[in-house]
């Protein structure tokens, strides 16, 4: 390795450890202070397991609902044509460009008391699920969008000349090659859903046990001084967020398997 | 036919999630008229806030883009050992909770934490103050420059470097006049990404700040503690000053966008 | 029978890519297209085809009126000249897809995708993806998809285009065989002279979206109706406002009445034919063609005075 690549690797190496590996190693000896037991208890207190699953489950069903949501209005973006197409596809990168505590705010605004439209879910956890949908929108159609740009239009033709119907020719063809870019996008949404926090400490009330996620959990253990239990449901979290970018990955190779 | 209902369905959908959020900031701010909010946004700590999260962002991102590049460069172009731990912990952050974030650096920093004692014994302190929001908002923010960057190096290959080698520059000449050009509206779009999350970044901060108003608010800290306040015009006007800097951003966003074909 | 098109035109914005473009293809016959690109060949093809619909005209397949039809109703089978390989399937699932597509029973899918790999003699790659393959053995692939559901016809559009060239003359051997066997009424799309007129029984020139000449190879060499046919099927050299072909000019060492006078600028021997560019007295350069034998017994070389004939030169009516 010639001595520029050294430097530069010295380099990389030294910041990365600096602001993302040594912080992360901390919090994994912390787990580790209060032994195995100890780690387990906190792990599976009522409060940490029912922020967990609320989490999981919300995530979930927002994943879900965007791997069918962004893969249509990605659609729409790529196809079809509109007056004012411009302004609405840059529109969809609100939710990254927005502070989610504004996002929160404004869930709170239109979906809580006082609200225009009539919808009062403020401390429900349709709350949870509508500051969710709002802050993963972005993901599945930003991953679709290229995707369906680069397919080859010849490849519909060509299912179109074998006698394919149009829905034939999306469900055999066009979607086989979209299936790794919205799951792509479907994984990053989980994943950012189930971190999400600004969004949803303002508009759930954080109720213990009913509205209460676990990175919220995680902040209120930590506020009282509980870095074990913090500790702990972090680890988990950590845990989450490596599988979902090893997922991706996986997604990635075997998107690209059959392709020369 | 089928073309309208799909237009429509994804119209509406993204009206219901998008467009209300947007409108109900700005009406709930204005809802008092012009006067108050401008005051709201005017108070010593509302600029002290606004100009806290510029200094960290200032830091923040150029630190990111410098680290971006180099890392880029070196994933491309240098394979070595360990180079997939490398990437999953440039990419952990786009999947990792903010608070998970501000809570480790909170344990490295802490009283008891690795650094945290020898740092208090030699009088800096990290925890409640700049440095450790600045690491924060790096930390959160470090994956966008790298990711824009490495599709296009690997697309434009290593020919040009060769050519421009074989013509007798140097390294950094190399850098200077072939890879960097090529690679510069990658970088642009990644520091406009960077500098979004930097300045929109809420939950890790908030872990490491403390909170004290006046000195370790940001702007998005300020928002929440005039929300808990009860003073509702205050959080409403700070919001629209970030809402206007992200619909800056979005424009710079469209206007950077690579072209399809890039990746 | 067959394919008639009927005063066919397309424009794409302010481009007309055809003009009032009037064919008869017979059944059972191997046509070409051929013509520069942007002449409209391709956009003609994808007509027939049904992946283009025309501005004006008509467009008949097997006595039937295909003009406003979808492409899947057509029957018709098509080719593209990147192969359009489903690549997230085998190659027995590719060619497969047609029938797939139209329920037929599992068993009879079976037995056609083995006769026709059979056929197109990809048998040992039944089961490998089309990243696998080479380019020559996808376009077989493809060839064998298209045929998979019987077509009323048969369209390729710049079948051997992306292939390099000892490929692109085995598949022209190879699809001219198979035309034989199979004989089901066949379009070809290519730019390529020497390719359409091994191939096919009919050309059709076309030239900035109009059609110049329909006829066999040979009627289109010896008796072309434009200069641009001319040109463009075989060579052609311009003297004033006539036109000869290279071959069809004589050489004398000697001064020649109603000859041109010129010197031979360059020799080039290719194998069993020569060039000879020729420097014209007035102005302006030609170049002739002959045997390399020929070119022995002449004596040429640079420098060499001659004295050029074009007896068999020809003149155009002045409408083209």
């Amino acid at each position: 390795m010639s001595p520029f690549s050294g430097l530069t690797l010295g380099v990389v190496v030294s910041y990365l450890s600096l602001v993302v590996a040594l912080p992360l190693a901390a919090l994994v000896w912390q787990s580790t202070k209060s032994g195995s037991t100890g780690f387990w208890q906190s792990l599976t207190s009522p409060e940490a397991v029912s922020a967990l699953e609320l989490t999981l489950l919300a995530s979930l069903a927002v994943a879900l609902v965007n791997a069918v949501a962004g893969t249509v209005i990605a659609w729409v973006l790529v196809r079809d044509e509109f007056p004012g197409k411009g302004v609405v596809n840059a529109l969809i990168d609100l939710p990254f460009a927005l502070p989610t505590i504004v996002a929160g705010l404004t869930m709170l605004a239109l979906y809580g008391p006082r609200s225009p439209v009539g919808i009062d879910v403020a401390y429900t956890r349709s709350a949870i699920v509508l500051a969710l949908l709002f802050v993963t929108l972005p993901f599945v159609v930003r991953t679709v969008q290229p995707v369906l740009q680069e397919l080859d239009h010849e490849l519909e033709e060509a299912a179109e000349s074998l006698g394919a119907s149009n829905w034939q020719t999306f469900s055999r063809i066009v979607f086989p090659n979209l299936l790794p870019g919205i799951l792509s996008g479907v994984a990053l949404a989980f994943a950012k859903a189930v971190g999400e926090f600004g969004s949803i400490v303002i508009i759930t009330g954080n109720i213990p046990f009913k509205t209460e996620v676990s990175s919220v959990y995680i902040f209120g253990q930590i506020e009282s001084g509980n870095t074990s239990g913090a500790a702990a449901a972090s680890v988990v979290l950590l845990a989450i967020s490596f599988g979902v970018l090893l997922l991706i990955g996986a997604l990635r190779f075997w998107a690209t398997r059959h392709h020369a | 036919m089928r073309r309208l209902t799909l237009r429509t369905v994804a119209l509406g959908y993204l009206a219901l999630i998008l467009l209300g959020p947007l409108s109900i900031v700005f009406w709930r701010a204005f809802e008092h008229g012009f006067g108050p909010a401008w005051s709201a946004v005017t108070t010593p700590e509302a600029i002290h806030a606004f100009r806290l999260t510029i200094e960290i962002a200032a830091i923040a991102v150029p630190a990111n883009t410098i680290f971006g590049v180099l890392c880029a460069l070196l994933i491309v172009r240098h394979p070595f050992p360990g180079k997939g731990l490398l990437n999953a912990l440039v990419d952990l952050p786009l999947a990792l909770s903010p608070v998970v974030v501000g809570f480790s650096l909170f344990l490295l920093y802490g009283r008891t934490g690795w650094f945290g004692s020898w740092l208090s014994k030699h009088g800096v302190q990290v925890l409640f103050a700049m440095p450790s929001m600045i690491l924060a908002t790096a930390f959160v923010s470090i994956p966008f420059v790298v990711r824009e960057v490495v599709p296009v190096l690997r697309e434009i290959g290593t020919d040009q470097e060769q050519a421009a080698e074989t013509l007798g520059a140097s390294q950094w000449q190399v850098f200077r006049r072939v890879t960097f050009p090529a690679i510069r509206w990658a970088v642009a779009y990644g520091v406009v990404l960077t500098t979004a999350r930097s300045l929109g970044e809420y939950g890790a901060v908030s872990v490491v700040s403390g909170r004290l108003g006046g000195q370790t608010e940001t702007a998005t800290l300020y928002v929440s503690d005039r929300y808990e306040n009860f003073d509702i015009v205050g959080a409403y006007s700070a919001s629209v000053v970030l809402a206007l800097m992200a619909i800056v951003v979005l424009l710079t966003m469209n206007l950077l966008r690579p072209k399809e074909g890039v990746h | 029978m067959g394919i008639r098109v009927e005063g066919v035109t397309k424009r794409f914005g302010s481009f007309t890519a055809l003009n009032d473009v009037s064919l008869d293809v017979e059944q059972g016959s191997l046509t070409a297209l051929l013509g520069p690109s942007g002449s409209g060949k391709s956009t003609l093809l994808r007509v027939i085809a049904g992946l283009e619909r025309p501005d004006a005209g008509r467009v008949t397949i097997s006595g039937e009126d295909a003009t406003g039809v979808a492409p899947r109703k057509r029957g018709v089978g098509f080719v593209f000249q990147h192969y359009a390989a489903f690549k997230h399937m085998t190659v027995r699932g590719n060619i497969a897809f047609g029938l797939k597509i139209r329920r037929r029973p599992r068993a009879e899918i079976r037995t056609r995708v083995d006769e026709l790999l059979a056929l197109v003699q990809l048998q040992p790659f039944a089961d490998r993806y089309p990243s696998q393959l080479s380019g020559g053995q996808r376009q077989r692939m493809a060839l064998a998809r298209a045929l998979a559901v019987e077509p009323k016809v048969l369209l390729l559009d710049e079948p051997f285009g992306a292939l390099d060239t000892r490929v692109r003359a085995e598949l022209r051997e190879w699809l001219h065989r198979l035309h034989d066997e199979v004989r089901v009424t066949t379009v070809f799309v290519t730019h390529d002279q020497e390719e359409a007129m091994a191939l096919a029984d009919q050309i059709a020139v076309l030239h900035e979206g109009r059609v110049e000449q329909v006829g066999s190879p040979r009627d289109l060499y010896d008796e072309p109706l434009t200069p641009f046919v001319m040109s463009f099927v075989g060579a052609a050299a311009q003297l004033g406002d006539r036109w000869v072909r290279q071959h069809d000019l004589d050489l004398k060492l000697k001064p020649t009445a109603g000859a041109l006078e010129a010197r031979v600028e360059r020799v080039a021997r290719l194998g069993f034919e020569a060039r000879v560019e020729l420097q014209l007295a007035g102005s302006g350069t030609i170049w002739a063609q002959m045997t390399c034998a020929e070119l022995d017994r002449l004596g040429l070389e640079h420098g060499t005075p001659v004295w050029v004939i074009a007896d068999r030169a020809r003149v155009f009516a002045e409408s083209s």
